[in-house]
């Protein structure tokens, strides 16, 4: 059964597209800000419950609970303060949600922090935004310094009796700098490269205090989720995927474009409704990314049936992730895409894990072999070896985010990865290529 | 992790303006006293801007002497992340995402008008010397594919004709606006008018 579409007055993001303006007076004619005071007043733990209720799970890619998250910080600040983070380093191929939430809804963003901050025992929140999003963070600090001219912000911020303050820290072009503990890292000047976990953030965090990273996406619902209530919200998609979703959608459609829905509508339905089909109809699609790069691909055949919900889609062997949606139409070569993902997660390895530095490389070179057709076939075999081998021997979830493309393509392409693959040749030339150096480098002089 | 090259003409000293200063002092209040280590990232940027859009070596050892910090850890972070020019580029620097999503859309002949119209090989100064460019991993505005990014810039939603007028203003000095080349409002979808509120968009 088809579901219907999310009715508009269910749209939390009623200001994607810009229509309505930015600015604070159009903001709080959206109802932002609109009793923050009193929401606050109930208290730290009706929050946690009211989040917890709502089954909000966080929009960063790991879909964690964000509720059972806060909670998780100490309820009693000891000697150290506690600190909230927003992670708005959006680098994941295919998810460009946060820029829009940046640019035109600053203010649920700014509410929220003030919320979670409240709940967290946070006096002071950093929100890391990529450095390529220069313009999107000027526009960030516009909406802060409004908000402080208006008293939302600062000492005794909107007469709760909480001083809160917000302070933007730009990355700069580090894709691993999305891991939480990494962008932890990046804030405190180093190198990011991810911590071991546990201790997790919410104990041990940023200038070892406890601290909460939340995704940009979650934490502007949470306003809203406290004005209408958790049940509202929970009321919205399928039992624990619940509420909206801003999904983004690109590649070979004719409109690409991002939009708000229901948790656990249909691939096909979003395609088709708002992205206006896939270019060349529906059926020459090939295979979607359903959730950003990291995520394994899905065959023309699952797409068919398919809902956009964390779990369904980790049923089907892929997850939601950030909700960035790739379509990749029979047009392209859909080996030389996944051979792109792979040279991205080869370029973007942090280089402190050794499967993960050399793997990443390895995925790619052999991919590049296939697209060139110079690929044996026992390199297939080596390839699924090296994913195998990378997935679950590193520190962060970055080598699982690089494998499983791979993998997936693997799964649901293999007669076409096969078709380009010849014999192992009986007499075997001597190849001289020194294998830890990439091939691309010897090349290519600029390196 | 990329791979970069530090330029072989360094200056020899490297100071803050008095401007930056100040700037830097605003930043220093953002951190915990006792983590001055925190404004690195922001100081390089300012350096960055200061010497025409990138870093000297001099300026990660003035970086360091500010916040007492050892230099092999400012060199740690300048070279780490990508955004850090550690060689001259062009007055206008443009940048090409040519990651899946843009890939499938056309960046490659985005990445061949440029090899065309500005120079052979990327991080190459074009013949006038004022544009350089280079391939760079998603610049995350995927929906508006393909795209580049000239400076702080983005222009999305771009096909050939209009990349050549792009370069082509860039080239002349006189560079075209930023947004979208196809006339649509931001990440809407194109087929639907945008409605008001009451209809879903």
């Amino acid at each position: 059964m088809e579901k219907s579409m999310l009715k508009p007055e269910n749209k939390i993001f009623k200001n994607l597209y810009n229509e309505f303006g930015w600015e604070m007076e159009n903001a709080i004619k959206r109802d932002d800000w609109k009793d923050t005071k009193n929401l606050i007043s109930k208290g730290r733990e009706w929050i946690i419950n009211e989040i917890k209720t709502s089954e909000l799970r966080g929009r960063g890619g790991a879909g964690f609970s964000t509720g059972l998250k806060w909670s998780f910080a100490p309820k009693e600040v000891g000697k150290r303060p506690h600190y909230l983070v927003i992670n708005a380093d959006e680098s994941e191929p295919g998810t460009c949600k946060d820029r829009d939430i940046l640019r035109f809804e600053p203010q649920k963003l700014i509410e929220g922090c003030l919320i979670a901050g409240y709940a967290v025992n946070a006096h002071v929140c950093y929100i890391y935004i990529r450095g390529e999003y220069f313009n999107e963070g000027k526009r960030l600090q516009e909406a802060i310094d409004q908000a402080y001219k208006k008293k939302y912000l600062g000492k005794n911020a909107c007469e709760t009796g909480w001083d809160f303050d917000i302070h933007i820290h730009y990355g700069a072009g580090a894709y691993i700098c999305g891991e939480e503990t990494a962008l932890l890292e990046s804030i405190e000047g180093n190198k990011g490269q991810p911590r071991l976990k546990p201790p997790f953030p919410a104990l041990v965090g940023l200038y070892g205090c406890p601290t909460i990273v939340n995704n940009v996406e979650t934490v502007a619902v949470v306003p809203t989720i406290l004005r209408r209530g958790g049940k509202w919200f929970a009321s919205i998609g399928k039992p624990k995927n619940t509420g909206t979703k801003i999904f983004c959608i690109s590649g070979n459609v004719n409109f690409p474009c991002n939009v708000e829905e229901e948790m656990g509508i249909s691939l096909k339905e979003l395609i088709e409704k708002h992205a206006g089909g896939v270019t060349g109809g529906w059926d020459n699609l090939q295979a979607v990314i359903p959730g950003g790069s990291s995520m394994p691909l899905l065959s023309k055949k699952i797409c068919d049936t398919i809902t956009m919900d964390f779990d369904t889609l980790i049923d089907n062997k892929s997850g939601l992730g950030t909700a960035g949606i790739v379509v990749i139409n029979k047009q392209q070569d859909i080996v030389a895409s996944m051979a792109r993902i792979a040279r991205f997660y080869k370029h973007e390895s942090c280089g402190q894990c050794t499967p993960c530095r050399e793997g990443a490389g390895w995925m790619w070179r052999i991919l590049d072999r296939v697209v060139k057709r110079k690929a044996t076939f026992s390199d297939l075999d080596l390839l699924s070896d090296v994913t195998k081998q990378i997935e679950g021997h590193t520190i962060c979830a970055f080598g699982e985010g690089s494998a499983w493309p791979v993998q997936g393509l693997l799964r649901h392409f293999k007669k076409e990865l096969e078709s380009r693959c010849r014999e192992e040749p009986i007499i075997k030339k001597k190849i001289k290529n020194p294998y830890l150096v990439d091939q691309h480098l010897l090349e290519n002089k600029n390196a | 992790m990329s791979l970069k090259k530090i330029h072989d003409n360094q200056p020899d000293d490297f100071k803050f303006s008095e401007d930056n200063l100040k700037k830097a002092e605003e930043i220093l209040k953002r951190y915990p006293k006792e983590n001055k280590k925190s404004a690195v990232m922001p100081f390089l940027y300012l350096a960055q801007r200061q010497n025409d859009n990138w870093i000297p070596l001099s300026a990660m050892k003035y970086i360091a002497n500010y916040l007492s910090m050892p230099y092999i850890s400012v060199y740690e972070v300048a070279t780490f992340y990508s955004m850090y020019n550690l060689a001259p580029v062009g007055k206008h620097f443009i940048q090409v995402c040519t990651t899946t999503p843009c890939l499938l859309r056309g960046a490659d002949k985005i990445v061949k008008l440029c090899k065309e119209k500005i120079s052979p090989n990327e991080n190459e100064l074009s013949s006038k010397g004022d544009c350089s460019w280079m391939e760079v991993e998603c610049l995350g505005a995927c929906v508006s594919a393909p795209m580049i990014q000239i400076n702080n810039d983005y222009y999305e939603d771009l096909d050939e004709k209009n990349t050549i007028k792009i370069l082509e203003s860039l080239i002349n000095g006189k560079p075209l606006k930023p947004g979208s080349f196809r006339g649509r409002k931001n990440t809407a979808p194109e087929n639907k008018k945008i409605m008001n509120g009451e209809k879903h968009a």
